[in-house]
């Protein structure tokens, strides 16, 4: 998928090492996967940043126009799918980054944004 | 229509994955194994991922799928080359690869199934150097 080459690219410009390299892009797999299939399609925002201490950071932000996610403490429980994946897309993306963000509401879509620091 | 080669050695099948995987190709490869696995009666399917920078629960979800299917025909599923990262990103994504076994490259991988088949009393067709290749993973020597 051309996202995980982008967001590969800038990971690796930004200097984060190979480990996270491999979470960040995994966990834009498995988000960008989600716009696709639940959200039917959508756009995602990459952006570096830096934080007060000087710090760099990577964030992601995937965004929707679909159905959106009626209960959003269930669908981020391991093993919940509402389709035929393991149900491990939404909270495993949240361990593999360091924060993690989501707005959802049904006939809203959804927005997700995560950010992973050096 | 492409699909991913499926070369056979001996009673084992080996699958390289070296490409970006989509649903289709995902698909066909399973019905594929199907496929070979029941026509040549293998014992064991080797699924070499050390080309994968990635893995993602698509290919968590294939990968699984393969080993329930071989399973159900009498094959054990054996993932190869998983590079560290992966190894990381994997057990933090949450993903318990079931039932699949793992191995650092063929060769280990190879020893690891002759052993285990050898152990339940079946016959393999290969020669006993497989008996001779577990010796050189532990580190003691033994006596000459």
């Amino acid at each position: 998928m051309l996202v995980r080459k982008r967001v590969k690219e800038v990971a690796v410009r930004l200097g984060f090492g190979i480990i996270d390299q491999t979470k960040i892009v995994t966990a834009a797999s498995e988000l960008a996967r989600n716009t696709l299939e639940y959200g039917l399609g959508g756009d995602v925002e990459l952006q570096s940043l830096e934080n007060e201490k000087g710090k760099a950071g990577l964030s992601l932000t995937f965004v929707d126009q679909g159905p959106g996610i009626a209960d959003l403490k269930l669908a981020l429980t391991d093993g919940y799918t509402s389709g035929k994946g393991m149900g491990m897309g939404l909270s495993g993306s949240k361990r593999l980054m360091s924060e993690f963000k989501i707005d959802s509401d049904v006939g809203k879509g959804t927005r997700v944004t995560v950010t992973k620091w050096k | 229509m492409e699909r991913i080669p499926i070369l056979k050695m001996g009673s084992f099948l080996l699958v390289t994955i070296q490409v970006d995987m989509h649903d289709q190709l995902a698909m066909n490869l399973q019905d594929d194994l199907t496929m070979k696995i029941s026509s040549t009666g293998a014992k064991a399917v080797l699924i070499d991922i050390s080309a994968l920078d990635i893995v993602d629960s698509f290919i968590g979800r294939m990968l699984a799928g393969i080993a329930g299917m071989a399973r159900i025909l009498d094959a054990q599923t054996v993932v190869v080359g998983m590079q560290p990262a992966v190894a990381i990103t994997l057990v933090e994504l949450g993903l318990s690869l079931d039932g699949i076994k793992t191995a650092l490259n063929v060769d280990r991988g190879m020893t690891l199934l002759r052993r285990s088949l050898s152990l339940s009393g079946d016959e393999d067709g290969s020669s006993d150097e497989a008996i001779y290749d577990l010796e050189e993973s532990s580190v003691i020597p033994v006596g000459t």
